[in-house]
């Protein structure tokens, strides 16, 4: 319960709401408590020879405190309910914003979908704590207040043997709630092995074909289909008990009221009157009773879920922008790493002995098996981790010292999976900056030669891309990602094996258009072709996160090293694919 | 209920609350269940009777004891009353007990014949549908269903049957004050019908909002590392903020519809009071009605605007489940695309010596790209092939096609002489021991994934498998040996020690033919050792065929096929293929460093 604790400051914006929610919340039940009493009036005074005109004073009368009751309960729910639905959009933010402070190691070691379901599912439960948590405890508290005072003035005995059953009533509902609860997480356990079983047969549906196992699959799934059903028939048995139990309740209640009424109006201590009000009282009482059981379940699943969020919430940001950052006065896209190891969750070295400078203005490829860290390198440059000992300097400035976004500013990143978003290709390639000038738009198409595409597309960059819209081939992803990179204009350009999936003419069009354009600025390319890596100024061969090989193509070729293995092996590939030119069928 | 996620939003669009032709075949899957389904109605209709006797109880109770001041008369009847309560109460638990667990009972068949028709899909549909929709289907899709069977359809007899009841029980005790008292359901109808038709578009409109926030939240969460590189917090947060303040824009509309429903019908069942007061109470002083009467009918008001409030729910419910049923019976009438032969052309499991061939075979995974091209070849009983060639020279897709996961589309595949489209797909598989380059390691114990072939096979003969294959030392050294469980997918095991216990399953079975796709992935060295070691066993007096990446192995076996863009291009051995100098003998250089004689994996 202490989890709701942290709710309290997404109410306090709305507290005027709240109390004034509270107050209709009040007056709409003073006034509804005025309905049966009326009906007592009616009642009464059909036996005491009433007039017709009284009759239609009092019917008249009767509606009208419905309608004023009516609005109150409208204007309550709309308050009330609606501040909720203002909480949760808060609460939403709050997460999102918290969800984009946190590092690479975060999303490395939570799944996606985990996170979505504490920002849907336990992001609503919370929600009912804040709307019909709130508002029915406000109504029904109050509601009981008026219709006990009421009762109590009809009759003392009354009330108290009525009284009696009330606790009866929340416990029954309490109780049947926490068995509903029991119930239900041992019906989620089975239904989690369920869907696990089944998402594992169709994720390995050919293990299971090749095996012939579809009919013990089948067996495995009936087994548990079969007991997934016995578990949730426990919870039939319960939950159609609800309903019919507190039906029961309130008519013997009803009973007890004619037993001992009627006992009253024979002794003439009552009126008949006096009994179809109290009658009337009990009626609106049902409700609240159920609700305070109700409500206890909702809030006990609210705080679970709240504690879901918090665990989110609570996680401090490993990488952030230090106290006092830094800057660079005149950004010229030097890079020293100086001493650095990296480590995993602290676990596996990734790089290891990492002491080199990269001059400004220079154009530096890193070449290496999959798995060597070049990957994990570049991450370090815009700060996506930290490095486990040693520091990475950019103009000078420890990374740890820099103002986060305006490092981040100065780098233009094209990863190896080209994510784009389901937006407008426009959209996509200003991804990064706010105030992009057309002629620079022009500069960045053309030289990432996305444009040439552009042309054949009937929306020109107006057109959709990703989930919803246009599915682009591999090379177009790139081109787009790196036209995103460019419009940066960036000091410092990193491609990750970018342009694998663009052919060698094109890509060799694009390292000379982007030459130019980063003439005097720094470039780092990875990548698994000597094509692309051949004219840098300086190679870096990289194994098992060490630089075991550095220099120039002529240099590293000269050395009869990876390197070397590496150009023979590509030149073969290169033969190997013109033997299908020639001898073409 | 939790359901599975997913994201696809086409998958959200609603239709009709009602379809006759999906109703009809809902109907269908009733099957035993109907019997109890009957109980329930009945049981229902006589609950629903005991509810309405109350009203009646108190009238006579009023009118006859209370009036006459009759105290056991009284008691009698109260008395009589409690047990009706009692009575009722158990009516209704009892039929909701029956249709909850008769909703149950047809949603199990329902998922049974689901899921049955996923083991029945080919391959080929697998490609086409993500797992995470096909788990939607057999999850949330049959839960809606599952809520339509229990709380949908007897539900709304129940309702019709006290609505009807009241209105019967009201004529007959006065059908003037009836008259007058029901003058009001014409108002109680146009508000509900204008409340669910606003509450429906709303919904709609709710869910199509939800999916937009839920999927640029996956986006954000997927490319977390896009957005921080850019410098696109603040910009993502606004629009996050301005799709979340739309989504809470159509929530404050819905809330102001159940905000003016609730009281609406609240106002319109007063007025039915006060006409009560006023034109009973008028009837009263003439003497036609009594005080009895009155009050019954007040509370019969009570009774007849429950079931019209929870109409809107109800149809909610009869909406999802129709959207439901059609996407699961898509699924159920999916065509299987590669069917088993009607008339099986017997292979005996125990033949000794099997011989494969492929005849002028073509094939394309779409339309008329072709990835193999008039590919013959034959693999005598007991001799063993290595096929080798560049990426996407089509070698994996000859495992496919001899296991039938696809069909070929022009030529033949011939096993023994038999196409292998006359035999049958158990005794087909169960020939062959199949080793998949990506190792699918299932949540278990080792010993339950070696023996997934055979699941009677003893703890013996599993520890001998596993020592035929070397893979007996890596599992000794684990702390439960043989029952160490694994997790999904073997995160615990690496790439060496999968492919052994790859190798124990498919030894398990003892297959005649052995077909092995070699993993491409780096392996150290001692574990690359007993890998050849196995190899070299799990060849021996068996018909195999290999998709090699490494030279110890190629030379292991007794003759090689190169692959090159989709046609059979060079057969023969080492030797003879080397002196040719062709693609091989630049295959050899490319991948095997031209002449080291350590086995060094391919990239």
């Amino acid at each position: 319960m202490n989890a709701l604790k942290r709710l309290l400051p997404y109410l306090r914006p709305y507290r005027t709401s709240i109390l004034i929610g509270a107050l209709v919340a009040v007056l709409n039940n003073a006034v509804g408590a005025a309905g049966p009493w009326l009906l007592k009036l009616a009642v009464d005074g059909l036996q005491s020879g009433v007039t017709l005109g009284l009759l239609a004073w009092y019917a008249l009368l009767f509606v009208a405190i419905a309608a004023v009751a009516g609005v109150l309960r409208f204007y309550m729910r709309q308050i009330l309910i609606g501040m909720s639905r203002h909480a949760e959009l808060d609460l939403r933010n709050a997460l999102f914003a918290h969800l984009q402070k946190l590092p690479a190691s975060f999303y490395n070691k939570h799944r996606t979908g985990d996170i979505m379901a504490r920002l849907t599912s336990d992001l609503e439960s919370v929600r009912s704590v804040l709307g019909p948590g709130v508002m029915y405890p406000l109504d029904t508290i109050s509601m009981a207040l008026f219709t006990l005072t009421m009762m109590f003035l009809l009759s003392v005995k009354l009330t108290v043997a009525v009284l009696l059953a009330a606790p009866l009533v929340s416990f029954t509902v309490f109780y049947l709630g926490k068995i509903t609860y029991k119930l239900h997480t041992r019906i989620q356990q089975q239904f989690s092995a369920l869907s696990d079983c089944a998402e594992e047969n169709l994720a390995g549906v050919r293990v299971v074909r090749a095996f012939a196992q579809e009919d013990r699959e089948l067996g495995k799934f009936n087994e548990l289909n079969h007991e997934y059903v016995r578990r949730n028939l426990a919870m039939t048995r319960v939950q159609a008990a609800f309903m019919p139990v507190m039906v029961m309740m309130f008519e013997l209640a009803t009973v007890m009221i004619l037993l001992f009424g009627g006992r009253g109006i024979i002794r003439g201590e009552l009126s008949l009157g006096d009994f179809v009000a109290f009658v009337g009282y009990l009626s609106m009482l049902a409700w609240p009773m159920i609700a305070v059981g109700w409500v206890a379940n909702l809030f006990q699943r609210g705080a679970a879920s709240m504690k879901r969020l918090c665990d989110i919430l609570d996680i401090e940001p490993e990488i952030a922008p230090p106290p006092e950052s830094r800057r660079s006065e005149l950004p010229r896209g030097e890079i020293v790493f100086e001493k650095v190891r990296f480590c995993y969750n602290d676990q596996r070295t990734a790089l290891a002995d990492l002491d080199f400078r990269i001059d400004a203005g220079k154009i530096v490829a890193f070449v290496g098996r999959t798995g060597s860290g070049k990957s994990t390198l570049i991450s370090l440059i815009p700060r996506l981790f930290d490095p486990t000992e040693g520091r990475v300097l950019v103009d000078g400035i420890p990374t740890t010292e820099w103002n986060l976004s305006e490092l981040r500013a100065m780098i233009g990143m094209v990863p190896q999976d080209a994510l784009l978003f389901s937006d407008t290709l426009r959209a996509n390639v200003c991804f990064g900056v706010s105030d992009a000038t057309d002629e620079h738009f022009l500069v960045a198409t053309d030289v990432s030669q996305i444009n040439r595409d552009v042309e054949s597309f009937r929306s020109g960059y107006e057109t959709v891309v990703g989930e919803r819209g246009l599915t682009l081939s591999g090379g177009q992803k790139g081109r787009t990602a790196l036209a995103r990179a460019l419009m940066k204009n960036p000091c410092i350009l990193i491609l990750d094996d970018a342009l694998s999936a663009v052919d060698t003419q094109t890509e060799d069009q694009i390292l000379g258009g982007l030459r130019r354009f980063m003439a005097d600025r720094t470039s780092i390319i990875i990548s698994h072709r000597v094509s692309t890596v051949k004219h840098a100024d300086e190679i870096f061969v990289l194994d098992e996160g060490r630089v075991v090989e550095r220099g120039t193509h002529e240099q590293l070729i000269a050395l009869g090293g990876y390197y070397t293995e590496l150009e023979r092996m590509q030149r073969l590939e290169a033969e190997l694919e013109e033997i299908d030119e020639d001898s073409r069928i | 209920m939790s359901s599975y996620e997913d994201h696809s939003h086409e998958e959200e669009v609603l239709g009709k609350a009602y379809d006759a032709r999906l109703a009809k075949r809902l109907w269908s899957y009733i099957g035993d269940q109907k019997n109890k389904i009957f109980l329930a109605v009945v049981l229902l209709v006589a609950g629903a009777l005991a509810e309405l006797a109350g009203p009646l109880l108190v009238k006579l109770a009023i009118d006859r004891y209370i009036a006459a001041k009759d105290w056991p008369g009284l008691v009698h009847i109260v008395l009589l009353f409690a047990g009706v309560s009692v009575a009722a109460a158990g009516l209704r638990w009892s039929e909701m007990y029956l249709t909850g667990s008769a909703g149950q009972f047809i949603i199990y068949r329902l998922r049974m014949k689901l899921f049955e028709r996923l083991q029945r899909l080919s391959v080929p549909y697998y490609d086409r549908n993500p797992v995470g929709r096909l788990m939607s289907r057999l999850t949330s899709d049959v839960q809606a269903l599952y809520e339509l069977f229990s709380s949908g359809l007897v539900a709304i007899v129940g309702d019709i049957v006290t609505l009807t009841g009241i209105m019967i029980v009201m004529f007959v005790v006065n059908w003037k004050l009836a008259l007058i008292t029901l003058s009001v359901i014409p108002f109680l109808i146009l508000v509900t019908f204008i409340f669910r038709k606003q509450v429906r578009d709303l919904y709609r409109l709710t869910r199509l909002k939800i999916a937009r926030l839920n999927s640029y939240l996956h986006e954000n969460l997927v490319g977390i590392r896009v957005v921080q590189l850019f410098n696109r917090e603040s910009r993502n947060y606004q629009v996050f903020d301005e799709i979340g303040s739309d989504l809470k824009h159509t929530y404050m509309r819905t809330i102001f519809f159940y905000a003016v429903f609730y009281p609406a019908v609240e106002l319109i069942s007063a007025v039915a009071v006060a006409l009560i007061i006023f034109g009973g109470g008028g009837m009263m002083l003439t003497g036609a009605v009594t005080l009895g009467t009155l009050v019954a009918f007040i509370q019969y008001v009570e009774r007849f605007y429950r079931p019209v409030r929870d109409l809107a729910e109800k149809y909610n419910i009869l909406q999802g489940a129709m959207a439901a049923a059609e996407r699961v019976f898509k699924v159920l009438d999916h065509p299987i695309e590669i069917e088993p032969p009607l008339a099986t052309n017997g292979i005996s499991e125990q033949v000794d010596h099997v011989s494969i061939e492929f005849r002028n075979v073509w094939f394309a995974y779409h339309d008329e790209e072709w990835v193999l091209k008039d590919v013959s070849f034959i693999v005598n009983a007991g001799e063993s092939i290595a096929i080798v060639g560049a990426t996407g020279a089509g070698k994996t897709t000859i495992i496919s096609l001899l296991s039938r996961f696809y069909d070929v589309q022009k030529g033949q595949i011939l096993i023994n002489g038999t196409d292998i489209r006359e035999i049958d797909f158990h005794p087909l598989r169960r020939l062959m021991g199949i080793v998949l380059q990506d190792v699918f390691v299932f949540a278990g114990t080792i010993a339950e994934n070696i023996r997934f072939g055979c699941p009677d096979a003893q703890r013996t003969e599993v520890e001998k498998a596993a020592e035929l294959v070397h893979a007996d030392y890596f599992i000794k050294r684990l702390p439960h040996g043989y029952d160490e469980p694994v997790m999904e997918r073997g995160a615990t095991l690496s790439t060496g020690e999968r492919q052994l216990l790859a190798f124990a399953r498919a030894v398990m079975c003892k297959p005649r033919v052995m077909i092995l796709d070699e993993a491409t992935a780096s392996i150290d060295t001692e574990t690359e050792r007993l890998i050849q070691d196995a190899i070299a066993q799990l060849l021996r007096g068996r018909t195999s065929i290999i998709i090699a990446h490494r030279l110890s192995t190629i030379q292991r076996c007794d003759r090689i096929l190169v692959f090159h863009h989709g046609r059979l291009r060079e057969q023969g051995t080492q030797e003879q293929l080397l002196a040719q100098r062709g693609i091989f003998y630049r295959l050899w250089q490319l991948q095997y460093g031209g002449g080291h004689t350590v086995s060094q994996p391919m990239k």
